[in-house]
């Protein structure tokens, strides 16, 4: 069966199987492979896309279901500005491990944030209740989500541990100084509560440890 | 589409002097990352190529599979190069083990193993860069300086970029890497900075940059499909009915060879169905009609095992493994005896991304495109397997979407390649979620028979382990063992572990804090067992336990055990999250564990609540670990410390692969309900306490730990003390 679908604004061509579901369409008939396979069952949210906007499981979605609803994945979703402040704030708080699953928690909060601008922790929370992340990301995505609505104060968790330093080494030949910033180094984030140092620890403040 | 560019034209790369154990290789990258369109670029090193524009290419010798050192590893040798790291293009280095040293991701080694070592490799090339300006300049090098890819003669001011002498620098000779000058640690720029995820940019757009997203012209896909009970044979099939059915090209068994329950050691029977598509081989795979010679374990279960554990330990146990003192004695003694049995069931790694590969076959060679934790141990398990040399082969180390040991083991690039050799072509192998829950490398169970004595002072003075775990003629299986050295055998006088084995339907193997991920929860909650009955604080208790500052074991026997660091970081984690302070709401406590695992020293506390119905909540984490003198990248440290918690938290609630009939139960998610959001502890404060010790890796060792102080914290709450995992909230209910 020949399908014309819509799909990040343009339109394409799939010959497939009516009952190929979309995720199988996207990655393996249109190249379009940033939407993921996890479980195939519907229950990891890797494969999570948008028709019409809604959060949809790919894999529970047959191709023949589409119809003329918009589909949006994410290789289009930073088009739209909810999708774009999401993505920057996935930047921002360095939320990726593995990053597998991240193309759908970034579909999902995106539809969340479409429908709910301003969500509360536990509307966060129940939002992306359906998806799985297997490196545990989750403090840092609610986190992320919280900056890319906007919200005052943030949900946000500090990004840098405390390191309280160890007593200094024996007097050491020093090289040449030098060197040079990492400029794709993190943004301030909130303090973390300040740890209880031993006495002459100094723990690193927040701001210092971030560039 | 993917990397394939890239990849293949590292094998057109001309080679050069060889430093830092390495060739000194190299190519041209544009600012974006792209090739460049002629080779005006030059060579630094085996891991740097420097752009006439000053585009430094640093190469990540190990995998990446979320743990960081795609990023991290770079870091070190950007540091001692004195780069702008604005200007970096982190590139994954072809797999080549001559070259580039051990390029696997296990038991936390990439830092350790990699932290002197590529910081040498960056001195090297800085001293070339400094000696290229020194020659153009006629001064001594001496009199130069390097900052942010340049470098500046310090009495004239005049500055040259890295860009500029790379040519120049790369026509030196490379210097010994052994007496190039290090920097003093406390002028570190890079090292110590959080550097944000170099992939992460393209991975929040969903660029295909993981093993599943590789695609080669013509290339076919396919299933395979191995017996439900592990080690069972094809006996027939309907392979009619299965090249009957749409887009398939090609069904056939593969015969399994060697002992897949030795770690790299073989591959499993099974049928691969290759065709057009592969939701067409999908499809097809669910057509087939096997019957399956099952082998010898179709009766076992996870009944069975408990039963036959319990038995085991009414006996003698079948081997010692360590005494010290005389426990029996002691425990005969002593004011009070505490028994405990504890036990915890198999886990299924489950990776997000489900197992993987891509090869190709032609004229007698393979490339192959594997995400894989130790792509050379594939190497060497396809020459054994499929008699090809191994100069034929040619592996890409691709992301790998989550790891946590499963993909330690490459079965799935066997079979990919001997797929690729069957149809003389490219194919990629893609398992179901539910061959991924039925053929994996499983952590192992484990049963701890433990007795604990105490004297009329409250201090512990026997304790006693009959462990009973799975063994193939008498020898413990690989990751099912308790060594000696596991604490607290190192600090307890009267010591016996004794040791029963029983025979396993299932391949075990490692997974994220291998062995301690498990026995941690048994001697940690037992310990605190024992504090409760000695009407102690359960720290004051365990330092009582660890006993003064010292080292235990040795270099030699790779057991070296520093009580100084252990104590330390419990005591800082008592200190900071309120310990014995706190006034806790009803059915709310605090539990605490410490554990030394994969080179890692850790502290940890734990909060939680039971609801009436017996729903625990874990509601606050401190951490406070000790992996030596560096935290290479401290954002990267954070969400990998968060990331075991909350892991080991998931662990505990509601994980569990129980075996009938010989076979895994669960098949997939629904039934194997790895953690989310609502259930994840919304606040884990992570500190690190930096000592003179050489830096350790981070990807495991605050696992462990969590899971008993989870559950000391549960007893804290309700007074109810479970001893297997996972949690039964069923006994929780008030």
């Amino acid at each position: 069966m020949a399908y014309t679908l819509t799909i990040n604004g343009k339109t394409l061509k799939a010959d497939v199987d009516p009952d190929m579901p979309l995720l199988w369409v996207l990655r393996d008939s249109l190249d379009l492979k940033g939407t993921k396979y996890g479980c195939g069952i519907g229950a990891c949210g890797a494969c999570t896309v948008h028709l019409d906007g809604v959060a949809v499981r790919s894999c529970q979605t047959k191709v023949s279901a589409v119809g003329a609803k918009a589909i949006t994945t994410i290789e289009g979703v930073g088009a739209h500005p909810v999708g774009a402040k999401v993505q920057k704030a996935w930047i921002d708080h360095d939320v990726v491990q593995c990053g597998y699953c991240q193309a759908g928690q970034i579909m999902s909060a995106t539809a969340l944030l479409t429908k709910t601008p301003q969500p509360t922790d536990a509307q966060i929370t129940s939002g992306m209740a359906g998806n799985i992340c297997r490196c545990a990301t989750y403090i840092r995505i609610k986190a992320a989500i919280a900056q890319a609505a906007g919200l005052t104060p943030p949900l946000a968790q500090p990004t840098e541990p405390v390191i309280i330093p160890a007593p200094p080494l024996p007097p050491h030949t020093p090289g040449p100084p030098g060197g040079g910033l990492p400029a794709n180094a993190m943004p301030p984030g909130p303090a973390a509560p300040a740890a209880a140092g031993a006495p002459g620890a100094r723990v690193r403040p927040q701001t210092e440890g971030a560039l | 589409m993917i990397e394939t560019p890239i990849l293949s034209r590292r094998n057109v790369l001309k080679t050069g002097a060889a430093a830092g154990g390495g060739l000194f290789l190299a190519w041209g990258l544009n600012a974006d990352g792209s090739a460049a369109a002629d080779a005006a670029v030059s060579e630094l090193n085996a891991y740097v190529t420097i752009a006439p524009n000053g585009v430094v290419t640093i190469l990540g010798k190990n995998p990446e599979m979320g743990q960081g050192v795609k990023t991290s590893l770079p870091m070190l040798i950007g540091e001692e190069l004195d780069v702008d790291w604005s200007r970096v293009v982190i590139e994954t280095a072809p797999v080549n083990q001559a070259r580039y040293g051990g390029q696997a991701a296990g038991a936390s080694t990439s830092t350790p193993s990699n932290f002197e070592p590529l910081r040498r490799v960056g001195a090297a090339g800085r001293q070339m860069l400094v000696e290229a300006a020194a020659t153009a300049w006629q001064v001594p090098a001496t009199e130069c300086a390097t900052s942010l890819s340049t470098v500046v003669h310090t009495p004239t001011g005049r500055k040259m970029t890295y860009g500029q002498l790379a040519a120049r620098a790369a026509a030196i000779p490379a210097p010994d890497v052994k007496t190039v000058t290090l920097k003093d640690p406390k002028d570190f720029k890079i090292i110590g900075k959080s550097v944000r995820g170099f992939d992460s940019p393209k991975i929040v757009k969903g660029e295909p940059i993981f093993g599943i997203d590789v695609d080669r012209p013509g290339m076919l896909y396919a299933t395979f499909t191995q017996c439900p009970v592990h080690g069972g044979k094809v006996k027939s099939v309907n392979f009619d009915a299965v090249l009957a059915a749409k887009g398939v090209k090609k069904a056939f068994v593969i015969e399994g060879q060697g002992d897949i329950k030795v770690f790299g050691g073989g591959l499993q029977t099974g049928i691969a169905v290759v065709g057009d598509s592969w939701w067409h081989v999908k499809e097809a795979t669910k057509l087939l009609k096997v019957d399956w010679d099952v082998g010898p374990f179709a009766d076992h279960s996870s009944a069975k095992y408990q039963a036959q554990a319990d038995a085991l330990a009414a006996g003698p146990g079948q081997s010692i493994i360590k005494k010290t003192g005389d426990a029996d004695a002691a425990l005969a003694g002593a004011a009070k005896v505490i028994e405990g049995a504890y036990s915890y069931p198999f886990l299924v790694h489950a990776p997000l991304e489900p197992m993987n590969c891509t090869a190709e076959f032609k004229d007698g060679k393979l490339e192959i495109w594997a995400p894989s934790q130790q792509p050379e141990g594939g190497r060497r398990s396809i020459v054994k397997i499929m008699g090809l040399k191994p100069e034929d082969i040619t592996i890409h180390m691709i992301r790998c979407g989550g790891g946590f040991g499963r993909r330690l083991n490459n079965d799935y690039m066997i079979q990919a390649a001997m797929i690729a050799r069957e149809i003389g072509g490219a194919v990629k192998l893609l398992n179901t979620r539910e061959e991924d829950f039925a053929h994996d490398y499983y952590r192992s169970a484990g049963w701890h028979y433990l007795k604990g004595g105490i004297d009329a002072q409250g201090k512990l003075v026997a304790w006693k382990n009959h462990f009973v775990s799975f063994g193939e003629g008498g020898t413990v299986l690989f990751t099912a063992e308790l060594k000696p050295s596991e604490p607290p055998a190192p600090v307890v006088e009267n010591f016996t572990l004794e040791q029963s084995l029983m025979d396993c339907a299932v391949a075990v193997g490692m997974m994220r804090a291998p062995v301690s991920n498990a026995v941690a929860f048994c001697s940690q909650s037992f310990l605190d067992e024992l504090a409760h009955a000695a009407g102690r604080d359960p720290i004051e208790f365990q330092l009582e336990v660890l006993g003064p500052p010292r080292v235990t074991g040795s270099a030699a026997t790779k057991d070296v055990y520093d009580i100084g660091r252990q104590r330390a970081v419990l005591e800082k984690v008592r200190d900071i999250s309120g310990w014995g302070k706190t006034t806790l709401p009803a059915r709310t406590g605090m539990g605490a564990a410490c554990y030394f695992s994969e080179n890692g020293y850790f502290g940890e506390v734990v909060r939680a609540s039971v609801s009436p119905s017996g729903q625990v909540k874990v509601e606050e984490v401190w951490v406070v670990g000790d992996i030596g003198r560096h935290i290479v990248n401290p954002t990267g440290a954070m969400t990998q410390v968060q990331g075991q918690i909350i892991d080991g938290v998931g662990q505990a609630l509601g994980l569990a692969i129980t075996i009938e009939d010989g076979k895994p139960v669960q098949t997939n998610f629904h039934q194997y309900p790895l953690i989310r959001m609502p259930a994840a502890p919304p606040v884990v404060h992570v500190t690190f306490t930096e000592t003179n010790n050489p830096p350790m890796g981070l990807g495991e060792p605050a696992l462990p730990a969590v899971i008993p102080a989870l559950y000391n914290a549960i007893f804290a709450a309700t007074g109810k003390r479970l001893r297997s995992l996972p949690i039964d909230a069923k006994q929780l209910r008030a």
